[in-house]
This record gives C-alpha cells, sequence and structure tokens, in this order.
C-alpha cells in the first residue's frame, strides 16, 4: 500500500510520449498540471478544470482521458501521450496536416484536447462514420470553428486511411 | 493545484481498503474514477481530510454470467461497459443507456459504481439498474450485505451505504430482464446531465398482450422513480394511447421535479410524459419482435 500524507510529496515515474520522466508531487497536484509545470509541457491546455471543456485530454494507456480529472499520483507507472507525441521526425502527423489543411482551428485553444480524442478514434477496429465522429467530438468546446472544419479534417483522415 | 490537501491511500488489496475505511470513518473519501468526484474537489464543494484511492483493486473490473446474475465489478469502467459484447448480449437496455453519460472520455474512466454511489437523481446507471431490480453488494470488514437497488437511493446524491462500507458489486437477476426495452432521454446538448430520462422494459404475450414490466423514471425526483402502479394498468392488455396515457398520469401522480435552471416543473412533467410514451412504445415493439 502507498501512502503520502499531506505535507509530503510522492514520486511519480511516468512515460510521456515515449521518454520517462521521474518527478515528486503532492498528491493533489492534477495530472494537467504535473504535465504543463513539472514536464514543460505546455501543449496540453487547461480550460474550464472541471472536466467539461475537454481541452485538457491526454492519452494514458492508449485511453483518452481528461488529465484534470485524474492526479498525478494516480497515472505513476503509465505510458502517457500529449499533443507533443504526435509528430514524428519532424514531420506532423496526418490529424495535424488534416487540421491545417481543412481550417479546423483558428485560435488553436482545443485543439490539442480534441487530437487526443480524434488519435484514439482512428485506431478503433472500424471506421468511424460522420456520427460517430460528431459524437466523440460532444467531448470537446470549440468556440471558434463551428466543428465543421473539425468534422472535415477528421474525416479526411478516416477516408485516407479505409483507402 | 486547486482541491485542498489530503493524505493519499493507495491500498492494493479489498482488505487493505476495507481497513483503511474502518478507521478512518467520515473522514475518508474513495476515489475510482473520479469523474464526478474530483471537480467536487477542484472547485473545494468538499475537502476530505484522507483520499483512498481504489483504482488498484484490478480484482473489482469484472463483467460475468455466472449464478443467473449478470455480475459487474463496481470498478469496471463505463466504457469497458458500453462496449462489452456480454452486456449487449444480455443487458441491451444497459448498452443503449450507456452512451448518454457524459462524454467518451469520461467513461473511459468514470466507473460504474462510482456513478451508483454519487446517486445522481439526473445519472442514467442507477436509472437503468432501477428498471431492471439489480442488486449491489456492499462490503466492510465486519460483515458482506446486498441491497436491492430501491433500496439503495435515499435522496438527493445520498446512498444508503455506510462510510466504512465499500461497493464491489453489482449483480442484474437474469430474470429480470426483460425482451423488450427502451432508454429515452432529452439533454439540451449530448453529454449534459439529463432533464429527463426514462428506462422501460416490457413483456407480452402471443396475443401482445403485456404479461410483465417496469418502468423507471429520472429527473423528476430526488430518486429514481419505479411506476409499479402505472405498469399494472397495462398488465393483461394491449397498450393504447388512451391506456397509455391513463398509466402515465398515475406514474406522475406523485413526482415532484423542481424548478431549476434547466427547466421548470411543468416542463420537466410534460417531458417525462413524452418521453415515458415513446419509452413504453419503443419497448412494447421490441417485446413483440423478441417474443
Amino acid at each position: 500500500m502507498d501512502k503520502v500524507l499531506r505535507d509530503e510529496k510522492m514520486v511519480v515515474r511516468v512515460s510521456i510520449n515515449g521518454t520517462v520522466v521521474e518527478d515528486t508531487v503532492e498528491p493533489r497536484k492534477l495530472l494537467s498540471d504535473f504535465l504543463r509545470e513539472n514536464c514543460g509541457l505546455t501543449g496540453t491546455h487547461v480550460g474550464c478544470e472541471h472536466g467539461v471543456c475537454g481541452a485538457c485530454t491526454v492519452r494514458v494507456n492508449g485511453k483518452a482521458i481528461r488529465s484534470c480529472l485524474m492526479f498525478a499520483v494516480q497515472a505513476d507507472g503509465s505510458e502517457i501521450v500529449t499533443v507533443e507525441g504526435l509528430a514524428a521526425e519532424g514531420r506532423m502527423h496526418p490529424l495535424q496536416q488534416a487540421f491545417s489543411e481543412c481550417h479546423a482551428l483558428q485560435c488553436g485553444f482545443c485543439t490539442p484536447g480534441i487530437l487526443m480524442s480524434s488519435v484514439e478514434l482512428l485506431e478503433q477496429a472500424h471506421v468511424p462514420d460522420r456520427h460517430e465522429i460528431i459524437e466523440m467530438l460532444s467531448g470537446h468546446l470549440c468556440r471558434c470553428t463551428g466543428y465543421k472544419g473539425i468534422v472535415d479534417a477528421i474525416e479526411k483522415v478516416v477516408g485516407d486511411k479505409s483507402q | 493545484m486547486k482541491p485542498a490537501p489530503f493524505d493519499y491511500y493507495r491500498p492494493s488489496t479489498l482488505e487493505e481498503t476495507l481497513q483503511l475505511l474502518t478507521e478512518f470513518e467520515e473522514e475518508a473519501k474513495i476515489i475510482a474514477g473520479g469523474q464526478s468526484f474530483i471537480p467536487i474537489l477542484n472547485m473545494r464543494l468538499s475537502e476530505p481530510g484522507v483520499l483512498v484511492d481504489i483504482n488498484q483493486l484490478s480484482d473489482l473490473e469484472y463483467i460475468t454470467v455466472e449464478d443467473g446474475y449478470l455480475k459487474i465489478g463496481a470498478l469496471t469502467r463505463q466504457r469497458t461497459l458500453e462496449l462489452s459484447s456480454l452486456v449487449q448480449q444480455h443487458v441491451p437496455l444497459l448498452s443503449e443507456a450507456l452512451p448518454f453519460i457524459g462524454h467518451l472520455q469520461t467513461r473511459n474512466r468514470g466507473t460504474v459504481g462510482g456513478s451508483l454511489v454519487h446517486a445522481d437523481p439526473s445519472a442514467e446507471i442507477p436509472l437503468a439498474l432501477s428498471v431492471l431490480n439489480a442488486e449491489v453488494v456492499l462490503r466492510s470488514t465486519e460483515e458482506i450485505r446486498t441491497v436491492e437497488i430501491g433500496d439503495f437511493f435515499l435522496t438527493y446524491l445520498t446512498a444508503n451505504i455506510l462510510p466504512h462500507e465499500l461497493l464491489t458489486e453489482i449483480r442484474i437477476p437474469s430474470a429480470n430482464i426483460l425482451p423488450g426495452y427502451a432508454f429515452v432521454e432529452f439533454s439540451r446538448r449530448h453529454g449534459d446531465f439529463a432533464i429527463v430520462a426514462v428506462a422501460s422494459q416490457l413483456a407480452a404475450d402471443q396475443d401482445g398482450r403485456i404479461h410483465s414490466g417496469r418502468l423507471a423514471l429520472g429527473g423528476i425526483d430526488a430518486v429514481p422513480v419505479v411506476a409499479d402502479d402505472a405498469i399494472n394498468i397495462l398488465i393483461g392488455r394491449q397498450p393504447t394511447d388512451e391506456l397509455i396515457n391513463q398509466a402515465l398520469e398515475l406514474a406522475l401522480e406523485d413526482a415532484d421535479p423542481d424548478d431549476d435552471l434547466h427547466a421548470s416543473r411543468e416542463y420537466r412533467l410534460q417531458l417525462a410524459r413524452v418521453l415515458a410514451k415513446r419509452a413504453l412504445l419503443t419497448a412494447y415493439e421490441r417485446a413483440l419482435k423478441r417474443r
């Protein structure tokens, strides 16, 4: 059993975008704050801090989750992918490319979270239809685009993948 | 960093967990998926001194069919339940209800047990399990007790569970699962809390007469409302518009919805009538097909 008193810190060891990171944190530190403050990964945005807006979505052990609704100590031992982990060898992920081409972002605040949920959707066994994409997007607030460009971008990548 | 400071315990066995709950009683709060609880902590609506994190208890993540029950471990994630072929096959009502809960991203982490003990009157899992007449298993260091779902929800956000108890399992008796089913819900946007939600189960005989059924309504009172009197009107008959209206008047007779930001009392009652009728008719159609 692990036990950390309120004024103590606990060692957290996680793999983030393939790199092992170790740090000590108070048990009340949210994963979103851990990523930004301890790891310097500010691509994960913090909006509402109570699970509504979806901006802070990252993948923990392959699942898209709200990093503001999880404590860093709870992520101990897990594999995390943030938006910084999408591009490989200086080349954008196909989703990032499609978001650019389809004008799927304006201010970009919500974009990292949407990308992380979309990557999970793309890895499903079956090809998601437009309805499924819209349902997934219901977990993300975007106040700029009206969502059309976002749905188009995801559909474009889905289409390319299924060919 | 927004939550108030707390002592954090992460037990690795059920025994350790139950001992911690016995030791700390009211001072401790259990954290599982945290999808309702962490917002409460972030906004400091609650400042528990001790958090007991049960996420290591992987023994409590399972879905099985045995001894005439579909059994669900309390720590089973909502998304796992939603995608389970066992659930789709045995309790399609649950599979129909699950997508209404929050969003895919919160269902990935939110647990079945957590949704039950949180006891939100508009929540989907409590409503679906009410219409299925499920049982929950509560454990402490001293005893194991089984509570029928009808006795589990006491009032808004308050369930029949003691501070030193842990909800470990949900059991749906196979005998309670009827062939016709429907789960319908209305909210302003997908994923929002339901304004009203309705779950129904029906079985019909060869002549299309209803021979058993259940109806439960959420969002119109402090706990899910199970309308057995309304169903009794329908028993032995084929449902007509008039008969259903009559049944629903009875179902809503004692309902006491609040006026709030989202909807007025009258609006909720009218919505309940419309959705309950829709749920009954859908369940009836499916009962005829699967009889």
